[in-house]
């Protein structure tokens, strides 16, 4: 069984002013896309994507809430606990893929570009942000692949959203792979614009989850489960959902609009 | 072949495999799913007259044998949750509600409104060893454990089927003291109160410090228990705690008890565990000679 491991935190990167990368040696696997849950002591276990695979691992956050906030304050040394990798991973199918990833969303696909770019493929990137500042890894897009910047205010890029700059990128050229992550609208409106032009599309999505080993129910999407039948799905299983892209569940297990 | 059929004070089941409540039972979505996976029955999260969030992170700590939780009780309210029966019950599941509260007028409350979902009993979680201040630390008390069966049992029309605690002296004379309150069945056992502490941060590994015990670990602590509380009362006794496979059931059901939960082992085995121990079970009785469940029901008893 999986089980929880207690490393120190060996480098901490600030990436943009509200999102930061903890590097440390756990002995786990982890393939692109998978997720870790992660123990903040005396705050909160939260699920969090694996932006690093190699032997030192990494993790890359958003400051959201009192549980990331109290993690942006750790410093080398600190330690976390660590438990997983859990979830699918994406398929890495296809000799050209776009990857559109809106804001943290990044840190979920990293992996998956440069593994796709190992293995030979084309890939290319689409990246949104509210500001230039709040771009995430674009570098390590960049060296795997050709890179198209979207932000909010025009500060950098295209002026607008990012499925209107994949949907530009979609006329350009065809693609055997779409993958996504980001805000759920933001993935919602990709994923139609893949299933529309008949390219296949992985999503992965995010849920409030306690256990993240399917048996709490707290990450339910329709009657499937975000920690282990997702946290990636595809455009086929999203296209009959009646929760993706409208509904949520709260901490209660309400459902209340996403 | 042996009729893997069982019956739970006129709750008909097509196996004796039910969805232990706290197990992918927040949601009408997975209810369905458990039971058209093979579950006899699905019993749901449990339920209470408002919503809650349960407590933070980390609630649940996999252990060698078996599972730590401290959930919390998380739950969108019964009059929310009415959607989550309905549609499990679109599913065809047949759907048992668990509830609580902080009193018995409150656990009545939500059991009346619950039953209206058309739910084929009511389960009472009477013992929920890591939530503070609600009803479920009654299970303490034989009196009141009486006592709110019965204030349950005047405003429902379904069966009432309290959940017992094992964190007690003697559980058989709490199932007595719930048979008198008019109970219809009895669920033994829930999870025992427990501690984990991660050595590396000096400190409890649960948020909520103190949690539930599951799984293998307390096995044979639930099978002593249906066997204490079967030589006592007469009403049907559902066994719960560490079933991971049909010899485990037929533990439970030799002890005495009618029917069998299940939850920690979808951890190891996936949904698929209630299917394949419906079928282990089958063939167990088979080689033991029994052509039916109720054949085998409390004979080791004897």
């Amino acid at each position: 069984m999986p089980r929880i491991q207690v490393v120190p935190l060996l480098e901490i990167v600030r990436e943009t002013p509200t999102t930061m990368t903890y590097r440390f040696r756990a002995d786990l696997g982890g393939q692109p896309g998978q997720f870790l849950m992660v123990w903040i002591p005396r705050y909160d276990e939260l699920p969090m994507a694996l932006s690093y695979l190699g032997a030192v691992k990494g993790i890359t956050v958003r400051d959201y809430g009192d549980a990331t906030h109290a993690l942006a304050a750790f410093t080398a040394g600190d330690r976390i606990g660590v438990r997983g990798p859990y979830g699918n991973a994406f398929r890495l199918e296809g000799q050209s893929v776009l990857a559109v990833g809106g804001g943290s969303g990044m840190a979920s696909m990293i992996a998956a570009i440069e593994a796709f770019s190992q293995q030979g493929a084309r890939v290319v990137t689409a990246a949104g942000a509210k500001n230039a500042e709040e771009l995430l890894f674009v570098e390590r897009a960049n060296a795997a692949g050709e890179v198209h910047i979207a932000t909010d205010d025009g500060s950098r890029g295209f002026h607008g959203f990012v499925p209107a700059l994949a949907d530009k990128l979609f006329a350009r050229e065809s693609f055997q792979q779409v993958i996504t992550c980001g805000p759920e609208k933001m993935m919602y409106a990709v994923v139609g614009l893949a299933r529309k032009r008949g390219v296949p599309i992985q999503a992965s999505l995010e849920r409030y989850m306690k256990c993240g080993i399917g048996i709490c129910d707290a990450c339910s999407l329709d009657d499937k489960l975000v920690c282990v039948d997702g946290s990636i799905f595809t455009g086929e299983q999203l296209a009959g959902s009646e929760d993706f892209g409208h509904f949520r569940r709260d901490k209660s297990g309400r459902r209340i609009p996403a | 072949m042996v009729d893997l059929r069982t019956e739970i004070a006129g709750v008909a089941l097509r196996n004796p495999t039910m969805l232990a409540s706290g197990f992918l039972d927040e949601t009408g979505g997975s209810m369905g799913r458990v039971y058209q996976a093979g579950a006899g029955a699905v019993v749901t999260k449990s339920v209470g007259p408002q919503p809650r969030e349960g407590y933070p992170n980390p609630t649940i700590v996999e252990l060698d044998a078996g599972l730590l939780n401290a959930v919390g009780l998380p739950n969108p309210g019964v009059i929310e949750y009415e959607h989550e029966v309905k549609r499990a019950h679109a599913a065809g599941a047949v759907v048992i509600g668990s509830v609580f509260g902080k009193d018995a007028e409150e656990y009545a409350a939500v059991a009346a409104k619950m039953s209206t979902y058309g739910v084929k009993a009511i389960e009472l979680n009477l013992s929920c060893p890591h939530a503070k201040g609600l009803g479920t630390e009654i299970a303490q008390d034989a009196s009141a454990v009486r006592d709110f069966t019965r204030t349950v049992k005047d405003v429902v029309d379904v069966p009432v089927f309290p959940k017992l605690s094992p964190n007690v002296q003697d559980i058989a004379t709490f199932a007595l003291a719930a048979e008198e309150g008019g109970a219809d069945g009895i669920v033994a056992i829930n999870t025992m109160k427990a501690m984990a502490i991660t050595p590396e941060l000096k400190m409890p590994s649960l948020a909520n410090k103190y949690g539930g015990l599951s799984g293998p670990a307390i096995r044979s602590i639930g099978v002593r228990a249906v066997y204490d509380i079967c030589e006592k009362v007469h009403v049907p006794v559902i066994g719960v705690g560490g079933v991971g496979s049909g010899r485990d059931a037929l533990e439970y059901i030799m002890a005495g008890a009618s029917a069998v939960q299940i939850g920690t082992a979808i951890l190891s085995r996936g949904l698929g565990v209630f299917n394949e121990i419906s079928k282990e079970m089958a063939s167990l009785l088979e080689e033991a000679g029994f052509h039916s469940v109720p054949e085998a029901i409390g004979v080791a008893h004897a």
